[in-house]
């Protein structure tokens, strides 16, 4: 049996018992079911590609993330669902179909105002009822009925109330407008008669921004950081990692209140902003500084790594150039899944008081107005503005949970 | 295993004291100090300003003192139980709290119980019976709890309790009991209001739980030894016990370390919705009129108690594995 391994030049296929046998075998008449391809023997046949194959082996390290990607549907859709909501926030003044600060002094506390098709059984198209307005001499509550005479049809692609886009630009075009001389309130509104819809696509431009400064300050701050204690190691390693611990055990939570309350009540809206997307980014880094580090640690022992220090390479071009690219999906998926919390962390402290003061405006300031059970057993559309916040954390959840399984697409 | 839990012990100390450092350093962070603001406002009243009881006051406040030396009677006192002196009650810290402390404490406590009574069926059986209906239906509850604000979960149980039943849910216990001295009555109050503040608090830890419990126990699942148990015919439920289970109950206790600064936080938020009589409502109105030493005293409380539920899991951990007690105070 040993000849039949053998290369058929070896000097052991050379015997006269194995040259007959192949003879035998390879005539057809004796061959007893034997099949022998007559085919020339290409040694490349196994080892070429087919078409779909050749795609996969020869695509770059992000383009196959992206398919795999593409396979965590729920990912995608949430991406969508995000990139949706970004747009929203961008262009907020042509969505809204109010101003931020536009008050109806007829209309305090009004309930949301329904959508309708249809009027007696005939087509409108999109209309809402006017509001009849009562004061309640009994209890005092303001009574809006709608009035099935009034019947106020929508205007879409309109002019209305005019505006500064970003503050610059004049216009007054907006996706709907209410009808001359009508109400269109599709969420309610607040104790100032303010549109509630209107104020949550302005308050989303804030809520949404935050999120994204805080984690790029804590990208940089954790990236930098875990980055020299997963390089050097040792000792720096050690001090980091006992930073961390500590930076672990505050609560979060008291901490952001407690940093936030030291702003200073003289600064402006704008600078409690920028302050309170500081201390968001300030207190998330360890989390992504421990990441980078272990990740560091075990690339620091590759091969490609000594090769660059011996060509004289520079840590920080080490770090930056060779080890930081090589993990960069980690980073950008762990960030990810850092933006909720911050969202959360600035809607929670808002909605304590302590977090942006009006006429800034973000989801947690409207929620604000939400915090007496009197007012949300009266007025519960206060409570809508928590939708956009579970909608968004949920999204960016299930978008992180997708980068990060397509971080590793070799896997 | 007593070498591990003073080793663990000595490790805790220095830790507990850079805490404190960092909750010192922001409580002396807003410029001023209490007594200029008081003055000013004596002032702004037209009230004539005694430079000699301001001079006392301060030397009693130990106001003068350099910023370390301060420091060092703070933490002196925080050890003895002397919490310092909160300037917005004009009483000492530890009398404004009374028994929020150890409210906050039971909350936490029963917190904890909740989430691991919660989450070890629910993550053992979506581990178990993956991809079932029951695995998807738990999977996005959990999802939800996740992602839903526990806060905003508050304030929405808050309504629909309001809605339905007509009364509020708010409160650790009946409004006769508080200021009341100890009683059994008033024990089996707080035992009655409590199970709903431990459900809304336990939410998210509890999902995030059940997620990493099922994680580990799947990966658990796949391994050679689970399918040679199987083939040998044990009990399917003695092998999922025996064996897997007490491979993937290790992370799961030792999560707590993630779950713990996490249910402090949304215990913080939750009594404040539901004014339960915790520190979470005092802190938060301490920090608004910034009291600072009434906040640092809260903070330093719930930092500690961070750390010392950390160190317990630790321990219950060593007390599993021995791998962790031997391995010489490396715990991760």
């Amino acid at each position: 049996m040993s000849d039949q391994t053998l290369p058929p030049n070896s000097p052991n296929a050379q015997t006269p018992g194995s040259r007959n046998r192949g003879s035998q075998n390879s005539s057809p008449e004796n061959s007893g079911g034997h099949y022998v391809n007559p085919a020339p023997f290409d040694p490349q046949s196994v080892a070429a590609l087919t078409p779909e194959q050749e795609r996969y082996y020869m695509a770059s390290q992000w383009r196959i993330m992206w398919w795999k990607f593409k396979r965590h549907k729920l990912a995608v859709y949430s991406g969508v669902v995000l990139l949706m909501m970004y747009f929203v926030a961008v262009f907020c003044e042509i969505f809204a179909p109010y101003n931020l600060h536009s008050r109806h002094i007829d209309f305090i506390h009004a309930p949301p105002q329904g959508i309708h098709l249809f009027h007696e059984g005939e087509f409108v198209g999109p209309f809402v009822y006017g509001y009849d307005y009562r004061l309640n001499m009994e209890n005092l509550r303001r009574e809006y009925t709608p009035n099935p005479e009034k019947v106020e049809k929508l205007r879409f692609f309109c002019s209305g109330e005019s505006y500064k886009f970003w503050g610059l630009i004049e216009g007054d075009f907006h996706l709907v407008c209410p009808a001359e001389n009508g109400t269109a309130f599709f969420w309610g509104t607040d104790r100032l008669g303010r549109d509630l819809l209107s104020r949550i696509f302005y308050g989303s431009r804030i809520s949404l921004t935050i999120g994204l400064i805080g984690v790029a300050i804590s990208f940089v701050l954790g990236t930098i950081i875990g980055g020299i204690a997963g390089y050097y190691g040792g000792w720096v390693d050690n001090v980091v990692q006992r930073a961390i611990e500590i930076f672990k055990s505050f609560p979060e939570l008291p901490l952001f209140m407690t940093l936030s309350a030291l702003l200073p009540v003289s600064w402006s809206p704008i600078g409690v902003f920028f302050g309170i997307s500081v201390i968001l980014g300030l207190l998330d880094w360890p989390g992504l500084a421990r990441a980078v580090r272990s990740k560091l640690l075990s690339l620091r022992e590759e091969d490609f790594c000594t090769a660059a220090q011996l060509m004289g390479a520079s840590p920080s071009r080490v770090i930056g150039r060779h080890l930081l690219p090589s993990f960069a999906s980690h980073l950008i998926a762990s960030a990810t899944l850092a933006i909720p919390t911050m969202i959360l962390g600035e809607t929670a402290l808002s909605f304590l008081g302590l977090g942006l003061r009006p006429p800034i405006t973000s989801w947690g300031v409207l929620l604000n107005e939400a915090q007496n059970i009197n007012v949300v057993a009266l007025y519960p559309w206060l409570m809508l503005p928590v939708q956009p916040v579970i909608l968004v954390i949920l999204a960016f959840n299930f978008l992180g949970d997708g980068l990060r399984d397509a971080a590793d697409p070799y896997k | 295993m007593l070498g591990y839990t003073v080793r663990r012990i000595l490790t805790m100390i220095p830790t507990l004291l850079a805490i404190s450092f960092i909750i010192f350093v922001i409580i002396q962070l807003p410029p001023g100090d209490f007594l200029e603001t008081e003055i000013a406002e004596m002032q702004a009243q037209g009230e004539a300003v005694d430079p000699e009881k301001i001079e006392y006051l301060r030397r009693e406040y130990g106001l003068d003192k350099p910023f370390l030396e301060q420091y060092a009677v703070w933490v002196f006192g925080l050890v003895q139980g002397d919490l310092g002196f909160s300037f917005e009650h004009q009483l000492p810290v530890n009398e404004v709290i009374g028994d929020r402390l150890w409210l906050t404490f039971v909350v936490a406590l029963a917190t904890i119980l909740f989430t691991y009574a919660v989450a070890f069926p629910i993550g053992i059986y979506s581990a178990v019976r993956q991809y079932s209906v029951g695995d998807y239906v738990l999977t996005f509850i959990g999802f939800l709890g996740l992602a839903t604000p526990n806060f905003l979960l508050a304030l929405v149980l808050l309504y629909f309790a309001n809605l339905w039943f007509g009364t509020s849910i708010g409160g650790l216990m009946d409004p006769k009991y508080v200021d009341h001295p100890w009683t059994w009555s008033k024990v089996s109050s707080i035992l009655e209001h409590l199970w709903i503040p431990v459900i809304v608090i336990g939410t998210s830890g509890t999902a995030a739980m059940i997620r990493r419990l099922r994680a580990n126990l799947l990966d658990e699942l796949q391994k050679q030894y689970v399918i040679t148990a199987r083939a040998k015919g044990l009990s399917p439920l003695k092998v999922l016990l025996k064996y897997p289970l007490r491979m993937a109950i290790n992370p799961f206790i030792a999560d707590i370390g993630n779950v713990l600064p996490q249910l402090i936080s949304g215990a913080v938020l939750v009594s404040v919705v539901l004014s339960l009589e915790t520190t979470g409502p005092m802190l938060v109105r301490a920090l608004q009129s910034q009291d600072m030493y009434l906040a640092g005293s809260f903070l330093m409380f719930e930092a500690s108690l961070v750390v010392i539920g950390v160190f317990i899991s630790d321990l219950a951990l060593a007390a599993l594995d021995p791998r962790i007690r031997l391995a010489g105070g490396a715990t991760k």
